[in-house]
């Protein structure tokens, strides 16, 4: 179990890269505790895989440095850093038992069998493999397979990281769950550092302490599920966290003041420094009310989604969502949308330029 | 109401027809040849097993088929690890990738006949290419005229160049078939060459592997065109395998009877043989 510190990483596929835009990782620097729960968030290509396989030790950076407990690891091979990683598509040794596969690399490290024989039996107890350890593992069901690639991946004692790359992809929608509840139990049962990778949002807020949010191989943002979902740092991370995501309104500013469809909208705080760039206004559909004064807008779409029912308007030609509870209006109406102040944020450039009124104080 | 009607038949008989008139026909002419003794002119014997008998118990036939053996037996040892050495270490991707392939594929493009011939003519020892080298350069004696073990060494030399390709092209499928995570686990899980090689890419081309080697021992069970062309048998008897003998028996003797009774039990090897080892092999799966 390691620390992990990221310095100035950047990769490229290609070989002499020279604008920013050859990169598939820009400059990344991050450090990781020990036996936290990370999960790596971002859409596909957002060079979150890269990322993994750096960490993991299959590709080696174009640039920067991986450290681990502030030893330099970043030219070491997978077999040499201690880690562990399960793939998207379950990787099981075919004519190998369920036994054989969990123990195949502890044999492979030299273990001696009894330590072999304690260890594959504490985890297949874990993951409720037990019964099945002398079946071949060839034809058993995806879910079990990928408790198995899992398994071999906890099965050294002196694992460093455990990283997860997308690994429900492959899994029925109604085992997904368990696995997931499987996997935060594992966690907190063995403390390894784990590192999970996914583009599904669920499944990264609801198993990791941080989330890291990528974006065209960039970090936008690292935070806990809670601040990503408040204060989020890049309009990108609104947008691509929340269901449905935040609104995101071009405006202009006059004096000072952000304006969208010639009203001023009051933000939660001043702005950061004198704003050059586009500028929008960023408000989770969670803090957009309807009330009897504020922005005139046309509902519509009405969706009732169960809990709550969101509200699709236009105002300003633009589209606004607003999660209402109790009764919604009808599709037509003319209605006012008011902004809860403290939650509606100016973002320049894409980036969060807005702080809240009580740091101030 | 379930209408029944026998309309299939009709698209199962053009099929039917072909199979009788290329396999079924012929088949039992041989079968009927077997057990008949004949002087021409249509005119036949009933002869019982007797062919069969006579044919089981010669020392020409078991001969013959100790060398078939033997000559199956070297190439697929021979073929069966060389075309998995070869796959192992062609490119998976990239610009090499159409070469080595097409490369590969082009021993097996040539007709038999002229392989024969062409490795008949490589290895004349006065104007042979490898021939001359290995005689007056090298001065090493060899003549497959004269030296059966010359004859034995350029023949299977000949199927080792003309067909490892077939294993090399079913490894190599079966090879890129497995996905890149397979061997990124394996390195992280500590796997030797050897172990990535025992536990992921030789269970992978089992199946391709299976079809090689049966389509390796029928084809060289049966093999005739290019041994023929090549040394004809010779010298002597030595490179004389089953269908060598068995078209002297049938078109050099004329002894229409012994013959087929000869290619009945050729035929029936064959099959026993591949029905055999394509049990064995596909035994795990069924479990």
């Amino acid at each position: 179990m390691a620390k992990i510190t990221l310095s100035k990483l950047r990769h490229s596929y290609l070989p002499n890269p020279s604008s920013d835009s050859d990169f598939a990782l820009k400059e990344i620097d991050l450090d990781w505790s020990d036996g936290g729960a990370y999960a790596l968030l971002g859409p596909s290509g957002c060079g979150k895989s890269t990322l993994l396989n750096i960490i993991s030790g299959l590709l080696v950076p174009s640039e920067g440095k991986i450290l681990f407990d502030d030893k330099d690891v970043t030219t070491l091979p997978p077999d040499q850093r201690n880690i562990a990683q399960v793939f998207q598509f379950p990787v099981i040794y075919d004519t190998m038992t369920v036994y054989d596969n969990l123990a195949f690399p502890l044999r492979n490290r030299g273990r001696d069998e009894a330590t072999v024989k304690t260890r594959v039996t504490a985890i297949a107890e874990m993951l409720e493999l037990t019964e099945m350890l002398n079946t071949r593992a060839a034809g058993l069901s995806p879910d079990t397979k990928q408790k198995i690639s899992m398994g071999r991946g906890l099965v050294r004692e002196d694992v460093n990281v455990v990283m997860f790359d997308e690994p429900l992809t492959v899994i029925d929608p109604h085992l997904k769950w368990k696995l997931r509840s499987k996997l935060k139990e594992l966690h907190q049962r063995v403390k390894a550092t784990m590192i999970y990778v996914t583009h599904d949002q669920t499944e990264a807020l609801t198993f990791a302490d941080q989330v890291v949010v990528m974006q065209l191989g960039e970090v936008v943002q690292v935070g806990t599920p809670v601040e990503l979902f408040e204060r989020p740092a890049h309009t990108f991370v609104g947008h691509f966290i929340g269901s449905p995501g935040m609104n995101i309104l071009p405006c202009t500013l006059v004096e000072g003041a952000a304006h969208f469809a010639d009203q001023a909208i009051a933000l939660e705080g001043p702005i950061k420094g004198t704003p050059q760039g586009k500028t929008e206004i960023g408000i989770r559909p969670e803090f957009v009310s309807l009330a009897s004064s504020g922005l005139p807008a046309t509902v519509t779409k009405v969706s009732d989604v169960g809990r709550h029912t969101v509200v699709e308007c236009t105002a300003g030609g633009e589209r606004i969502n607003a999660i209402i509870e109790g009764d919604a209006p009808e599709k037509g109406a003319s209605v006012h949308l008011e902004f809860r102040r403290d939650q509606t944020r100016l973002y320049v450039d894409g980036w969060l330029a807005t702080t809240p009124e009580e740091a101030m104080a | 109401m379930k209408t029944e009607n026998q309309k299939a038949w009709l698209f199962v008989l053009p099929v039917l027809a072909l199979v009788a008139f290329n396999a079924l026909i012929p088949m039992m002419t041989v079968v009927n040849y077997s057990v008949q003794e004949t002087f021409g002119d249509n005119v036949f014997f009933w002869q019982g097993l007797d062919w069969f008998q006579q044919i089981l118990r010669s020392d020409r036939f078991h001969d013959a088929l100790g060398r078939q053996f033997l000559f199956t037996f070297l190439i697929l040892i021979i073929e069966v690890p060389l075309g998995i050495a070869i796959a192992l270490s062609m490119p998976r991707k990239g610009f090499w990738v159409p070469v080595c392939l097409v490369l590969m594929a082009l021993p097996m493009l040539i007709p038999w006949n002229v392989v024969g011939a062409m490795w008949n003519i490589f290895t004349l020892p006065d104007i042979g290419l490898l021939g001359y080298f290995l005689n007056h350069v090298l001065g090493i004696n060899y003549d497959m005229t004269q030296d059966p073990v010359a004859a034995w060494i350029t023949i299977v030399t000949m199927d080792v160049w003309h067909w490892t390709s077939l294993v090399v092209l079913l490894s190599y499928a079966g090879l890129v078939s497995i996905p890149d995570a397979y061997y990124q686990a394996a390195k992280i899980d500590g796997a030797s060459n050897w172990a990535v090689f025992r536990f992921i890419q030789l269970p992978k081309m089992k199946t391709v592997l299976t079809i090689a080697i049966l389509l390796r021992f029928m084809d060289s069970f049966n093999i005739y065109t290019e041994p023929f062309v090549l040394t004809g048998g010779g010298p002597g008897n030595s490179t004389t395998l089953l269908s060598i003998d068995l078209v002297k028996i049938a078109l050099g003797q004329f002894d229409l009877g012994p013959a087929a009774a000869m290619s009945l039990i050729y035929f029936a090897i064959t099959l026993l043989v591949s029905w055999l080892f394509y049990t064995l092999m596909t035994k795990d799966d069924l479990n």
